[in-house]
């Protein structure tokens, strides 16, 4: 137990997703103008990943691993090259299947949620997550903790960074910097205070 | 044609860079930059995904179904990248430990299925080829020279050869180690963009809001 919280607090503030890894950094840069969309999409990111995260250790432990088809009797067969493509499959189609959910059962939250659905395939965040925990060789339960703990660090720095820029239209910007260039060097001056959560040792 | 055919290839690298301008691709730019070998391989492994995937795209684009063009986009995206894997894998396997999961983030490179969605689906097979191929290049262009900065300044060598003689092997330099970690790439891309802008004025971002001055006041 104590490890998995570690690991939590690790995912959310040391590994960053968004600020040390620089993943999901086309939406984050993009989508990161007012807080209620960005709070929106953090959300979304961080149910997707909790749920993408856990899937895809499933299907890597039981079907792609070296060995892990042995329950059907096929224990030399090794289909980790098949990895990215399955990883990106189950990803497309998660994201599809909670977009349907959603849309039936939740139709408040797909109102909410719906128009970053599809965004969400192609964030780096998630197939991110989902390749960290194949090359750190997490089980189950830590690839759970990983999931639920990266998305909510991602939707963590999204939404400071829009609160960050929603008063940042009000300031007297040279005109090169303006827009995308003052946002990089925002989004730097954040991964540098994030940075100081690198000391704490768990 | 063969005008045209030069501008598909030179175009992406300052007037419309993806990185600079359509803001696509950054999170493989700033995190594969540390040193100027691994930003060569993933530059060349970019350039390699997104001229055949737009390649092959135009091919098919008579035949993809527009309902379920993603899927097929990103399964033929993820196929050529699980072969460049493989391929780094093999001949370079330090260079591919140390790029770890941003080789497999290229599937997600917004630059990849950005082309394929807006230039292969609509365009002649070779066409389309020299575009990706511009494309990657006009990245490559940026994750270079960001390389470049990050590596000479951070830890004095250009490729692994020592340029600046750091003080901590006798000799004058004093490294600044900031450049290794991660914000600095934020910085440097941003400086670059405000380089770009000042230079090609066009694409300058309009305000917001303006600031109101006394005199107008």
């Amino acid at each position: 137990m104590e490890g998995l919280i570690s690991l939590a607090v690790k995912a959310i503030f040391v590994e960053n997703l968004a600020l040390s890894f620089f993943l999901g950094m086309c939406t984050f840069i993009a989508v990161s103008k007012k807080i209620s969309t960005a709070i929106g999409l953090g959300i979304s990111v961080m149910i997707v990943q909790s749920i993408t995260v856990p899937a895809n250790n499933i299907i890597l432990s039981y079907l792609l691993k070296p060995g892990a088809l042995a329950w059907a009797g096929f224990p030399d067969i090794d289909l980790t090259f098949l990895g990215l493509i399955s990883y990106i499959g189950v990803i497309a189609a998660l994201v599809q299947i909670l977009e349907m959910i959603l849309d039936k059962y939740f139709p408040p939250l797909y109102n909410a949620l719906g128009i970053f659905l599809p965004l969400i395939t192609v964030n780096c965040a998630i197939l991110g997550g989902s390749l960290f925990m194949v090359e750190r060789d997490y089980n189950f339960s830590e690839a759970t903790t990983y999931g639920i703990a990266s998305g909510f660090g991602w939707a963590l720095a999204i939404a400071t960074m829009a609160g960050v820029r929603e008063k940042l239209k009000y300031s007297d910007i040279p005109d090169g910097l303006q827009g995308l260039g003052i946002t990089f060097i925002t989004a730097g001056l954040m991964a540098m205070a994030f940075m100081c959560f690198s000391g704490v040792k768990l | 044609m063969s005008q045209t055919r030069k501008q598909l290839l030179t175009d992406p690298l300052v007037d419309n860079n993806p990185i600079t301008l359509q803001v696509l691709g950054i999170c493989s730019a700033l995190a594969v930059t540390s040193s100027l070998n691994v930003a060569f391989v993933m530059s060349l492994a970019v350039i390699a995904v997104c001229g055949f995937s737009s390649l092959f795209i135009s091919f098919l684009r008579h035949y993809i179904p527009n309902s379920i063009r993603i899927i097929v986009q990103m399964v033929i995206i993820a196929s050529l990248v699980i072969l460049v894997d493989q391929i780094i894998k093999a001949y370079a396997y330090e260079i591919s430990k140390t790029l770890s999961v941003f080789v497999g983030l290229i599937i997600t490179n917004c630059i990849v299925m950005g082309r394929a969605e807006a230039f292969a689906m609509k365009n002649k097979p070779f066409e389309s080829f020299v575009d990706g191929v511009g494309n990657g290049l006009g990245y490559s262009l940026l994750l270079m020279s960001v390389g470049v900065v990050r590596e000479l300044f951070g830890s004095g060598s250009l490729f692994g050869i020592m340029i600046f003689e750091p003080v901590s092997n006798g000799g004058w330099y004093v490294p600044n180690g900031l450049l290794l970690l991660p914000p600095s790439a934020f910085f440097i891309i941003g400086f670059i963009i405000w380089g770009v802008r000042t230079w090609k004025k066009s694409q300058v971002e309009a305000r917001e809001y303006k600031i109101q001055t006394l005199e107008e006041h």
